[in-house]
């Protein structure tokens, strides 16, 4: 590293408490707050489930605190049918967009992708700045439909036409909740849009010398590669969301269809597409579930690599891998659309890519799996999420397997298998992408160790929690549960009410666990063992520089690259690894052999 | 296991950008300072404008493909005159293009030092400004005959899409007014990048091409 006179520094560190900590222009700091929004968001929509569950267990079960919130959803704190829908949206949307997207990939992606590539900053930090109180503002939007009119849109975070677009006859929420739920979501495009553009910018354009694409730690590589299937995602899915709202307030037929009779009436509308809808809708959601997990593909192997002490077998593979997922992912949205009535020829179109995806799916895992083979996995909380996630993302992968065949998707699309199937493979894997990354780089971005004891307390607890819960999904799928029903009266589907009590126990028992986990971030937080700068003994330039960073992340200096990112199993003055802006000539132990 | 011995890649500054060889953009030499790098790095602003016109191509695609199954899955598709000011706002369009491009070689010379210091090179934005405004205002002649014969956003699909496409439009328009502003200010100051330069240019390039397009599609589909 060459030290350099402070006039090289672009940028003077803020001195006002407003721009240290509110409208930062750091990247440091708007990744800290998308963190923050992400754990909030996770923690309403953790709150919304228990509920919901709660009510699929006991269904006269009154829940404290609900008829204030809602008094004609929850009259005496009984979940009326129409309210359990409007809660299981809102659950669905935070999860997916504020939690899922945010916090894998905004949060951490803004937080180490400059740091990691060499960066003081991303190019354009208004720009960031603004993309994280819009996202914010969208936060506002969509819970504020809480409080407003008659609550929450109940068509579910897929929104369907025409559904959402013929207004409160169809129920309550779908007049002023749907609006609400369209502007939140548009406002959250655009925060990503920003976000997308400078994440693109930094790794093409600000690599330090020495860092070239092969060089970047798989996690750049992963949150390139979402930023690039963000910017196509939802520059698609904002202009659907704005037709919806001129369904709303303008009067215009996007997608309401001709003739359709609500409640005796003729709904004032002409000639919509209602598949149309679902086109523009699954040309982002389907790339969504690979922006949600390939940033826990990066992040998990950088912090399996880190305890294992040696490299994966192929970084490269492993690259083109996340690239392949990424660009088949735009090819297969048609699958969630098997029972839609498409034609056939249709229908096997889109499920030969979705089978062919489950390729670089499975070698991303056979490569981690031989990786892991024969090493000396470190063990601590972030290592054992890591696990943790392989196994959620081979054990949610393994049911895709069934739903990209449209003779069995047809069977299967309506009930709980599917709700196991997105839960195990998008949720809880990303989820686990979240912890191992929070536990592996927490000391960098506060200064202080986290307490591994909670961590592991935390793991197995999530752990054993999540397949208690999720796994016997798949046995109320396969037994008939359809989904989205708030009670369960019909006769087949009495005898599963024992399954969904316990379903009901695990999931209050492991959300209980979550909150192991903010204490232990809390805590640690201010009281927390003091972190050395490079804790793990890692390699990436993340951990080259102080702790926390200085405001333009390497104090005045700039890191040269001298090394690939994954530099373990070698002999240096420091130990098994040599850092990747270290100019020590190494040797590995394969050449010592 | 990879290699053991490593060393900063070479530089080879003719291929600077993209070369995958440390970014260019903050190729730091060998003393570290990051100054001398920014002189012959490509600025952000160059990689950033083609992002910002492949969103907004994305954008419009989806804005199509509505269009095209809108009008495919119906009967109640109503065609309709397009207003001739259009083909005129076309040409204002176009021509301000030719006048921002004479205003961008103009600087070019000026910051080169190459042309007389005394002339104006803010001159053709000025031009190019107003062509811009008049282009809007041109669009707004045109929903107002619209309005005039009866078609409003609501009243047929193909009208909703004629606004929604040229509304949408307009205001990406509006974007690149503000950046000519931006770019006047800064010449005007002598703080004016090249770069920025440039991607105001393409960004209102863009622009032109897309309403091209845009209006071939209202002309065929509606």
């Amino acid at each position: 590293m060459h030290d350099t006179s402070a006039h090289a520094v672009q940028h003077h560190a803020p001195t006002s408490f407003i721009r240290k900590h509110v409208f930062s222009l750091d990247h440091k700091v708007i990744g800290k707050q998308y963190y923050a929004l992400a754990l909030a968001a996770a923690l309403i929509g953790m709150v919304l489930s228990w509920i919901m569950r709660i009510h699929l267990g006991w269904a006269n079960a009154a829940i404290p605190g609900l008829h204030t919130l809602s008094p004609n959803g929850a009259p005496g704190g009984v979940l009326t049918p129409e309210y359990y829908l409007q809660l299981m949206t809102m659950h669905g949307t935070i999860m997916v967009f504020f939690v899922l997207t945010t916090a894998p990939f905004a949060a951490f992606g803004n937080y180490f992708l400059p740091i990691q590539v060499g960066a003081e900053d991303m190019p354009f930090p208004r720009f960031n700045m603004m993309s994280f109180w819009v996202t914010f503002t969208a936060f506002l939007v969509l819970v504020s439909s809480f409080f407003l009119g008659d609550g929450p849109t109940l068509g579910g975070w897929t929104q369907y036409a025409p559904l959402n677009s013929i207004g409160s006859a169809s129920g309550p929420g779908q007049g002023l909740g749907v609006v609400l739920w369209m502007i939140s979501i548009a406002l959250f495009c655009i925060g990503q849009l920003l976000g997308s553009l400078n994440f693109i910018g930094t790794t093409l354009d600000l690599r330090v010398k020495g860092m070239s694409l092969m060089r970047l730690p798989l996690s750049a590589w992963a949150w390139f590669i979402t930023s690039c299937m963000g910017l196509t995602a939802f520059s698609v899915l904002m202009p659907a969301c704005i037709l919806v709202i001129l369904d709303h307030v303008a009067g215009t037929s996007f997608f309401v269809a001709s003739n359709l009779v609500l409640n005796d009436q003729l709904v004032p509308h002409s000639g919509g597409s209602t598949l149309l809808w679902q086109h523009l809708f699954w040309f982002f959601g389907h790339p969504e579930v690979y922006i949600a997990i390939v940033p826990g593909i990066g992040i998990v192997s950088h912090v399996l690599i880190a305890n294992m002490r040696k490299p994966m077998l192929s970084q490269r593979v492993l690259i083109y891998c996340m690239g392949a997922l990424a660009v088949l992912s735009y090819m297969v949205y048609g699958h969630h659309m098997f029972v839609s009535g498409m034609n056939p020829v249709s229908s096997l179109a889109f499920s030969f890519p979705t089978l062919v995806i489950t390729i670089p799916a499975t070698i991303t895992v056979l490569i981690w799996v031989f990786s892991l083979y024969g090493s000396r996995l470190r063990i601590n909380a972030a290592s054992l999420f890591a696990l943790g996630f392989i196994s959620m993302f081979v054990s949610g992968g393994v049911s895709g397997f069934f739903l990209a065949q449209p003779s069995i998707d047809i069977m299967l699309h309506a009930t709980y298998f599917v709700v196991g199937h997105f839960h195990m493979v998008m949720g809880v894997a990303a989820m686990f992408g979240i912890f191992a990354g929070t536990y592996f780089w927490f000391p960098k971005m506060s200064g202080r160790m986290m307490n591994e004891t909670l961590g592991k307390v935390h793991f197995w607890l999530s752990f054993v929690g999540t397949y208690c819960i999720f796994m016997p999904f798949h046995y109320l799928g396969l037994a008939g549960n359809i989904r989205r029903y708030s009670t369960f009266v019909d006769d087949f589907l009495q005898p599963l009410i024992p399954v969904h009590r316990w379903i009901t126990v695990a999931a209050l028992i492991t959300g209980a666990a979550q909150l192991v986990f903010v204490y232990n971030l809390i805590h640690s937080r201010f009281w927390g063992k003091p972190a050395p700068d490079n804790p793990w003994e890692a390699t990436s330039l993340e951990w080259s520089t102080a702790t926390p960073p200085p405001w333009d992340n390497f104090g005045g200096k700039h890191p040269v690259v001298y090394h690939d990112p994954y530099q373990y199993g070698v002999q240096s003055s420091v130990g098994d690894y040599v850092m990747q802006a270290s100019p020590e000539q190494v040797k590995t132990d394969h050449e010592e052999k | 296991m990879a290699t053991s011995v490593h060393e900063p890649p070479p530089v080879d500054p003719r291929r600077i950008p993209g070369n995958g060889n440390g970014g260019g953009g903050n190729l730091v030499p060998a003393d570290g300072d990051r100054r001398l790098a920014v002189d012959y790095s490509p600025p952000p602003s160059s990689t950033a404008i083609w992002v910002v016109l492949f969103a907004i191509s994305m954008m419009f695609a989806a804005f199509t493909s509505a269009l095209v199954v809108r009008k495919g899955s119906s009967l109640d598709w109503r065609t309709f005159t397009l207003p001739p000011v259009l083909f005129l706002n076309s040409l204002t369009l176009i021509a301000s293009s030719v006048t921002l491009e004479v205003s961008r070689r103009r600087i070019a010379a000026f910051m080169g030092n190459m042309q007389n210091r005394a002339e104006n090179p803010a001159r053709w934005l000025y031009v190019t400004l107003f062509l811009g405004m008049l282009f809007v205002a041109g669009q707004y002649v045109a929903w107002s005959q619209l309005r005039a014969e009866g078609l409003y956003l609501a009243t047929n699909p193909s009208s909703s899409f004629f606004y929604v496409l040229t509304v949408t439009h307009v205001f990406h328009v509006l974007g690149g007014l503000g950046g000519l502003v931006y770019v006047i200010r800064k010449l005007n100051k002598s703080s004016l990048r090249r770069s920025t330069l440039e991607a105001a240019a393409r960004y209102w390039h863009f622009m032109d091409l897309l309403w091209l397009y845009l209006l071939l599609l209202l002309w065929v589909k509606l």
